[in-house]
C-alpha cells in the first residue's frame, strides 16, 4: 500500500496544483503580506489569490513559507 | 529575489489587477524603521546594524530547521552559510526598501529575504558535489513504476496515460525539467544552477509542462481533479 501512497504522491507532484496559481516571483512578493494574514486568522487565500496552490506545487517556497510562518509566530509569542 | 519570471499564471485574469496591493500607511514599528534606514549619519548606521542583527536571527533560524537534514556539514560551516545569508539579504533589503509598501510588518517583510538566502544556500551546499539526474534514463524511476497487484484499474490507466502524455506531449526541455523536479526531487534551486536559468523561469516550464500534461489526461477523459 505504500508503494501505491509513494506513486499517488509522485503522481501529484507530476500534475502539480489544479487551481490557478502564482509564479515563484510573485509568491515571494506576497509571502509575508500572506502569513501575516494567516497568523490573525484572516482569510488569506482570499485576500491573496493564487499563493496557496503556488505552495502546493513548489516545494522551495513552501519550505520558506512554513520558515516565515514559524519565525514570525515564534516572534509574537514571545 | 532572482527568480526570473514572474508569475506563471495571473490570478483571476478577467479583473486584470495586479496582485501587488497598493501601498498601506506604516504601523510605527515600520515607520521607524524605514525612517531609519533612510536617514544619514549615526542614525541610519545604528538602524543598519540592527537589521544586520535582525537578518542573521532568520538566517540562524532557517539553517537550525535543516541542520537535522545536513548532518555532514560542521557547525562552523552552517555558522558561515547563515552569516552569507544575512550579508546578502542586508543587500537586498536596503537595495529594495523603495519596494516596502507596508503589507506587512517591516521586519516579516525583512525576515523573507535571509530566509530565502540561507534557503538556497543550504539547498545547494547539500547537493554539492552530487550529480543532478538528468538524462532520460533517470524517468524509467517512474516510467517502470507499477501500480501493485491490489491497484484500482483507474490509477493504473491514469498513471500509463501520464507516462504517454511525458513522452509524447512535452517537450525534451519540459520533461528534463519535469522528471528532475517533480520525480526526481532535485531542488529547484540546485536544477536552476546547474542549467544557468532562475527558479521563476523553471517553474515556469514545469507549469506549462503540467498544463499540458492535465490538458491531455482531461482530453481523453481522465479525472485529474482530485487531490492528490
Amino acid at each position: 500500500m505504500s508503494d501505491n501512497h509513494d506513486l499517488d504522491r509522485t503522481i501529484g507532484r507530476v500534475l502539480g496544483p489544479a487551481e490557478e496559481e502564482l509564479g515563484c516571483e510573485a509568491c515571494f512578493e506576497l509571502l509575508d503580506r500572506y502569513v501575516e494574514l494567516e497568523l490573525v486568522g484572516e482569510d488569506a487565500d482570499a485576500a491573496v489569490p493564487g499563493l496557496r496552490a503556488h505552495l502546493e506545487g513548489c516545494p522551495a517556497c513552501r519550505e520558506e513559507h512554513d520558515s516565515l510562518y514559524a519565525l514570525v509566530r515564534g516572534d509574537r509569542a514571545r | 529575489m532572482s527568480t526570473g519570471a514572474a508569475s506563471v499564471r495571473v490570478v483571476e485574469p478577467a479583473s486584470a489587477v495586479s496582485p501587488i496591493p497598493p501601498p498601506a500607511p506604516l504601523d510605527p514599528d515600520s515607520r521607524e524603521w524605514v525612517a531609519a534606514l533612510r536617514g544619514e549619519g549615526s542614525k541610519r548606521d545604528e538602524a543598519i546594524a540592527r537589521l544586520h542583527a535582525l537578518l542573521l536571527r532568520a538566517s540562524r533560524f532557517e539553517v537550525a530547521r535543516r541542520r537535522p537534514t545536513l548532518p555532514h556539514l560542521r557547525g562552523g560551516d552552517l555558522d558561515d552559510i547563515a552569516a552569507q545569508a544575512a550579508g546578502d539579504a542586508l543587500v537586498s533589503v536596503l537595495r529594495r526598501l523603495d519596494d516596502f509598501r507596508g503589507a506587512s510588518r517591516f521586519t516579516t517583510w525583512a525576515y523573507k529575504f535571509a530566509l530565502y538566502e540561507a534557503a538556497v544556500k543550504l539547498r545547494k551546499r547539500a547537493w554539492q558535489g552530487r550529480e543532478v539526474p538528468l538524462e532520460p534514463e533517470s524517468w524509467s524511476v517512474f516510467s517502470s513504476a507499477s501500480a501493485g497487484p491490489e491497484a484500482e484499474a483507474e490509477r493504473s490507466e491514469l498513471l500509463a496515460a501520464l507516462r504517454s502524455a511525458i513522452d509524447e506531449t512535452l517537450t525534451p526541455h519540459q520533461r528534463r525539467v519535469l522528471v528532475a523536479l517533480a520525480v526526481n526531487g532535485v531542488p529547484i534551486d540546485v536544477l536552476a544552477e546547474r542549467l544557468g536559468t532562475s527558479r521563476g523561469a523553471l517553474y515556469k516550464t514545469l507549469h506549462d509542462a503540467r498544463r499540458k500534461l492535465r490538458d491531455e489526461l482531461s482530453r481523453q477523459g481522465l479525472d485529474v481533479t482530485e487531490e492528490r
